[in-house]
């Protein structure tokens, strides 16, 4: 029997709106799957691209970024900061030939535990659905 | 006193780092005084042979330009490691893959396909390609193998210190050589011949905090020459590469293209340009992000023109 593909999952969640999420869902007894690695940050928008291009190079099968709704940033507009670089990055890897569903923006609110495990758990399906990224393993065969 | 031996290579790059050695000018000729110059493939008659039988640790300095992108240069950037008391990666394309390294958008066989059967001017009904070994009647020729990913010098063997720019300006040439004649060596793993500042701190044009509407590319507009180029809507790689170039391409009314590499401590300099765009950018709603941000017609020619084989991801996914 082949082992099922547990995908790994990056989650960077800022600490006002989408970790106190995640903590409301954890708290809630939700279910969702164990595929995501939450690192909390202040901002959403204090998530430097770096950070996203390290996780997918140190062997990440997907990255989140998930902040406050736009409209309601701890630090008024921190969030807007976070959408433009988005874009700009969800191109730039969309060249590298990393796809689409490796990488999501998400707006989760302190009071949205539901929405939280749902994010998790369709993102974890879709990325086990397209494969393993394997950026690492990849990397180092390169010849 | 004896005088200290110096080795120039040339691996995969363009020459222009060659020149820029030539750029010392007459200060070449007193310095033929000064040091003796026992490797220099593109300037004078040296053999590979020669190379191979000098003792190791037998030259004192060597300056290796152009990234590694075929098994010659693997085996030359080994030979003179051996034979090198210090390796200096001299010029973008040792020190971050540089132009070469935009190879790694695509694989070898593309680059194949691409050289030798598709490109209009190609005329190549049996489609030839090049194989490292073929058997001549008259015996088996070899070339070098070409590799699927470039890489840095860094990358390959042990490199002491870097020497950025495409290629390294004159002035900063001339005060690299003289740090290494005065004998009083930096700290190993230094980046020498570059500021420590980004490129805009001096940068003459005149920056204001005015946010971007629209992005252009270079052809398409012609820039006021007194305002920052980041400002009118061109992407400068300025804020995100070092300094000590003396901003020359911005006289001639050019964006920096960013090949003084990454700024000290930073990992990727392609995502802190990625970064620095951001956030000028004047959009407050998504559509209008999104126009902007299409606006990066070539995200890697632009944010990694220079640095694709030290970023992070190294080349695309194949």
């Amino acid at each position: 029997m082949t082992e099922r593909f547990e995908p790994r999952i990056v989650g960077f969640l800022c600490k006002w709106c989408a970790y106190t999420g995640a903590d409301l869902a954890g708290t809630s007894r939700m279910k969702y799957p164990p595929n995501i690695n939450p690192i909390r940050v202040n901002c959403s928008g204090r998530v430097d691209p770096t950070l996203v291009l390290k996780a997918f190079a140190s062997g990440a099968d997907g990255v989140l970024i998930a902040g406050c709704h736009p409209g309601d940033c701890h630090y008024t507009n921190g969030n807007m900061k976070t959408i433009k670089r988005f874009k700009l990055l969800q191109n730039l890897l969309d060249q590298f030939g990393i796809e689409r569903e490796r990488i999501r923006l998400e707006w989760v609110s302190a009071s949205e535990g539901e929405r939280y495990a749902s994010v998790v758990r369709s993102m974890t399906e879709e990325i086990r659905n397209i494969g393993p990224l394997n950026w690492k393993r990849s990397m180092e065969v390169i010849a | 006193m004896t005088k200290p031996k110096i080795a120039f290579n040339w691996a995969s790059s363009c020459g222009g780092c060659e020149i820029a050695i030539l750029e010392l000018g007459t200060k070449l000729v007193e310095l033929k005084d000064k040091i003796d110059i026992v490797f220099w493939p593109a300037a004078m008659d040296f053999k590979y042979s020669d190379l191979e039988s000098m003792p190791d640790q037998s030259i004192d300095v060597t300056f290796f330009n152009g990234a590694i992108q075929n098994s010659e240069n693997e085996h030359l950037a080994q030979l003179l490691r051996a034979k090198s008391k210090v390796l200096v990666a001299f010029g973008a394309c040792a020190y971050m893959g540089g132009i070469p390294a935009l190879a790694n958008t695509k694989s070898k066989e593309q680059i194949f396909d691409s050289s030798y059967k598709e490109t209009p001017t190609t005329e190549n009904p049996q489609h030839v390609i090049p194989q490292p070994k073929f058997q001549a009647p008259e015996g088996e020729l070899t070339i070098p193998e070409l590799y699927n990913t470039v890489k840095t010098l860094g990358q390959v063997v042990d490199v002491d210190y870097s020497v950025p720019g495409c290629p390294p300006v004159g002035p900063q040439v001339e005060k690299v050589v003289g740090t290494f004649l005065s004998g009083e060596l930096p700290p190993k793993g230094a980046v020498l011949g570059a500021s420590d500042k980004s490129l805009c701190h001096e940068c003459k044009l005149e920056k204001t905090d005015r946010r971007v509407a629209k992005l252009v590319r270079t052809y398409e507009t012609i820039p006021d020459p007194k305002k920052c180029l980041l400002e009118q809507g061109i992407v400068c790689m300025g804020p995100a590469t070092r300094g000590g170039c003396g901003a020359i391409c911005m006289d001639a009314n050019n964006p920096c293209k960013g090949c003084y590499g990454p700024l000290p401590n930073v990992v990727d300099q392609g995502a802190k340009m990625l970064s620095a765009l951001a956030s000028i950018l004047d959009a407050d709603d998504e559509e209008t992000i999104q126009k902007l941000a299409d606006g990066v017609v070539d995200p890697i020619g632009t944010f990694y023109r220079y640095g694709l084989a030290k970023s992070l991801l190294r080349r695309t996914k194949q």
